[in-house]
């Protein structure tokens, strides 16, 4: 397992490195002029010119790149041209905050997705199955960003139930924390469960049809057992996959909800980062979440090994 | 204990409970404020948007101030005299004022503050301070600003970011970082920031003016989403919202819980026509000013304002807006004129024309070009809009790569700040190159003069040329919409849109 760890950490190197060609590549192709967006209203001269001496814009891109790696490579991933916090100390301030809503979202979409899933695979045919494939097809096709403003609507403004936005970190109070994240993440976890639910129910099938099923059940197994220990543990796999694979879809949601719901986190730095060119930002932030990902696809292949100890030899 | 008792003492528990907490949210004075925008940097010296000086108006006082009707009135300058030349300024400083860290506010913490702004290489009030050669300490509480060449403008950069004064001691320490824990003299000071979050603010016990402040606790919340805003007002995470889209003005107002305030802004929004940027202006509308005559005439400025503003905005003719004291009654706004229109694009010589009007791409300002798009259609003048995103047509604009640009301007107290940036030769924000040394001579006239109605007279001349020749078609003035919980009481709209909270307070 040791050994299979390092190798991926090593293979991830050189993607890592492809990624930080093109998040900079695309940033340089962004169209726009990133001083004027920087200098204010009145545009003065004076400042344009200091501005693109401060920040190397006027060296070649090539020189610019090996400096930012160069940088990054070291731990500084320069300062916010905006705010001027250190780029590393934001993503350090966010990254908790969209983990903690990414999590509470990933919970809400995984107690929800499975069971159900489970659930219409074993009731295959009936109204369960009916009524739990029609509700995830809404859940599909319902936008994070009107889910969150009907939800906002209702909850906060007729019912007073729960707070509209206002963030509070979860050392601060975690009650109240996670009073506020609610709401967000069971709109970021409700679009995740409809998808979750339909390959859990495809993966159930599947296994329920098999062989060993069968025998468990010949055994004089209670149906539970066979449920949960037999079936559902081989089902696993396919779901483990596109639970990683959620992962990236959940810091893409996380953007608009983070943007309805004003949680000061990773999304909403990265796209105020954008409209305000703000480069040193937007490269820190894309560069970490690439970094995110392929640890998240490291450990999706670990969990594999320890779920189907066949795939150890692979 | 028998089970009544019991379940008396717990009612009676719970009705203490609620007492408490009830008188917990009365007491505690803690004012919630929904911001637009997630404000910059909190530097005075180097900070750009107009959400952060909203958060200034709490914690950065200025040297003076403007009034309602725009008029400029002392702050921490408690009076100012002009030598007759309007080379000096003299002020007298109000005795007694500290910063939040106890730093005395006196003639010497002027000094080093407006030549931060003129030095630090970071600062972004260089342009704004330029007017002043230097500053000379007279004694403890009188300064004096001896300028270049006289600059009518000065006051009103002074009672701007130019003039808001930092604590020279904090100013020292922390350098080009000061702006991430800022120390000022106003009414609240920092407490904390988290960025795209909350800025908190607590009551400053030293503030001169502490008597007409009435919150412990500020807290301003960035909400980028005016629907989400206003739904946190309703349900009362906030107690006041700034920017009130127009769309949701009736809404709002038909709400028995909230008070709607509004003041027309200083600003504008326009057409500004690419006149002679390059060869892309060599089109009819950038030559001819009949053409832009007629783009103009075409436009019915009252039906934009309620069909794409709901009626809430001013519609506008001139850099000022009509309510303004600047504002060149003898040219009052004309009605929509077809007919007029076209008797003028064939007096050019031209049955139709073509235009590319370049916009950014936010809803609002897609549905202004498309309106304006179909009434200029009626008179033959055959629009194609370019939505763009904001920072991208900055930079066509600035780089003569554009035919109309529709943009605006967020407007300056003193009049010059709304119009000689952008029509005078080879002025930095004259995007469209227009140049009449008319209009130059008029403008550099104003701007020297400290008399009011001989500066009017300057404006005056002005205007008459720029409403024939049409740099800039102007049409309308945004106005600022707050919307706060009717608890909140004693709010004076400004045409800045700030919140000054001087005497603001909770209904009890």
């Amino acid at each position: 397992m040791l050994g299979f760890l390092v190798r991926r950490c090593l293979i991830a190197i050189p993607t890592i490195l492809l990624i930080s060609v093109f998040v900079f590549g695309l940033q340089k192709l962004l169209p726009g002029d990133p001083v004027l967006a920087m200098a204010g209203e009145d545009r003065d001269p004076a400042t344009l010119s200091l501005l693109r001496e401060k920040y190397h814009l006027n060296d070649p891109v090539p020189v610019q790149y090996l400096t930012w790696v160069g940088n990054a490579a070291t731990g500084d991933l320069g300062i916010s041209l905006r705010t001027r916090q250190p780029v590393l100390q934001l993503i350090g301030e966010k990254l908790p905050v969209t983990i903690q809503l990414a999590v509470m979202a990933l919970f809400i979409a995984l107690i929800i997705g499975i069971p159900t899933g489970v659930l219409s695979a074993y009731r295959k045919g009936t109204w369960v199955d009916w009524l739990s494939n029609v509700t995830a097809l809404s859940g599909l096709s319902v936008p994070n960003f009107w889910l969150g403003i009907m939800l906002i609507l209702l909850v906060s403004v007729r019912l007073g139930w729960l707070p509209a936005s206002g963030f509070v970190a979860l050392g601060d109070d975690p009650l109240k924390s996670l009073q506020t994240m609610i709401m967000p993440a069971f709109v970021l976890g409700s679009g995740l469960a409809a998808t979750l639910m339909r390959h859990t129910r495809a993966a159930m099938l599947g296994v329920l049809k098999s062989d060993y099923v069968r025998t468990a059940r010949a055994k004089g197994l209670g149906e539970r057992t066979v449920l949960v220990k037999h079936a559902l543990r081989n089902a696993l796999v396919p779901i483990v996959t596109v639970t990683t694979l959620l992962f990236g879809e959940l810091l893409g949601g996380a953007v608009l909800t983070e943007q309805i719901f004003t949680i000061p986190g990773f999304g909403k730095l990265v796209v105020d980062a954008v409209f305000n060119r703000d480069y040193a930002v937007v490269q820190g932030i894309v560069l970490c979440t690439a970094v995110g990902f392929i640890a998240m696809n490291i450990l999706a292949d670990a969990a594999y090994r320890i779920l189907n100890p066949r795939m150890s030899d692979a | 204990m028998s089970d009544t008792t019991f379940l008396l003492l717990g009612k009676r528990l719970a009705l203490a409970a609620l007492l408490a907490l009830s008188a917990g949210w009365v007491h505690a004075a803690d004012l919630k404020i929904g911001l637009a925008e997630d404000p910059d940097v909190l530097d005075p010296d180097q900070s750009r948007t107009f959400v952060g000086r909203i958060v200034y108006a709490s914690l950065c006082d200025k040297l003076v101030d403007i009034s309602p009707d725009l008029k400029i009135v002392p702050m921490l300058a408690t009076s100012w005299d002009w030598s007759a030349d309007g080379m000096t300024l003299t002020m007298k400083l109000r005795p007694g004022v500290t910063f939040h860290d106890g730093t005395p506010f006196d003639a010497e913490a002027v000094k080093y503050n407006i030549e931060r702004s003129a030095t630090l290489q970071e600062s972004l009030r260089k342009a704004e301070v330029k007017s002043i050669a230097s500053t000379e300490v007279v004694d403890p509480l009188t300064v004096k600003f001896t300028l270049k060449a006289p600059d009518a403008t000065l006051l009103a950069q002074l009672a701007d970011r130019a003039g808001m004064m930092i604590s020279p001691t904090a100013a020292k320490a922390e350098g080009v970082d000061f702006g991430l824990n800022p120390v000022c003299s106003g009414p609240f000071k920092f407490v904390k920031r988290i960025q795209q979050d909350r800025i908190e603010l607590e009551k400053y016990a030293g503030y001169y003016d502490a008597a007409r402040i009435h919150f412990d606790h500020l807290t301003f919340l960035p909400i980028p989403d005016g629907t989400v805003r206003l739904a946190n007002l309703r349900a009362g995470d906030l107690d006041m919202i700034e920017r009130l889209a127009a769309t949701d003005l009736a809404s709002a107002k038909a709400d028995a819980n909230l008070t709607v305030a509004s003041a027309t802004s200083l600003g504008y929004q326009g057409i500004t026509v690419n006149i002679a940027n390059t060869d892309a202006a060599k089109n009819p509308l950038g030559q001819d000013a009949r053409v832009r005559q007629a783009l103009s005439l075409a436009i019915d400025r009252d039906a934009i304002n309620q069909v794409v503003f709901n009626g809430a905005f001013a519609p506008g003719n001139q850099p000022f807006p009509p309510t303004s004291p600047w504002y060149d009654k003898d040219f009052p706004i004309e009605k929509r004129d077809v007919a007029k229109a076209k008797a003028l694009l064939k007096e050019a010589g031209l049955d139709k024309v073509d235009v590319k009007l370049q916009v950014p791409n936010s809803p609002e300002q897609a549905q202004l070009a498309q309106v304006i798009q179909s009434m200029a259609a009626e008179a033959g003048i055959n629009i194609q809009i370019v939505a763009k995103e904001f920072a991208t047509m900055l930079k066509d604009q600035t780089a003569g790569d554009y035919q109309a640009t529709q943009v605006g301007w967020s407007g300056r107290v003193d009049p010059d700040g709304n119009i000689y940036g952008f029509v005078v030769t080879g002025a930095g924000l004259n995007d469209g190159h227009y140049s009449n040394p008319d209009v130059d001579k008029a403008l550099n006239e104003a701007r020297t003069s400290t008399d009011v109605a001989k500066r009017k007279v300057s404006y005056d001349a002005a205007q008459k040329i720029l409403l024939t020749d049409l740099p800039i078609i102007y049409l309308y003035h945004q106005v600022w919409i707050w919307a706060a919980n009717k608890k909140v009481e004693g709010f004076v709209p400004y045409p800045d849109g700030m919140i000054r909270l001087q005497d603001v307070k909770f209904a009890n």
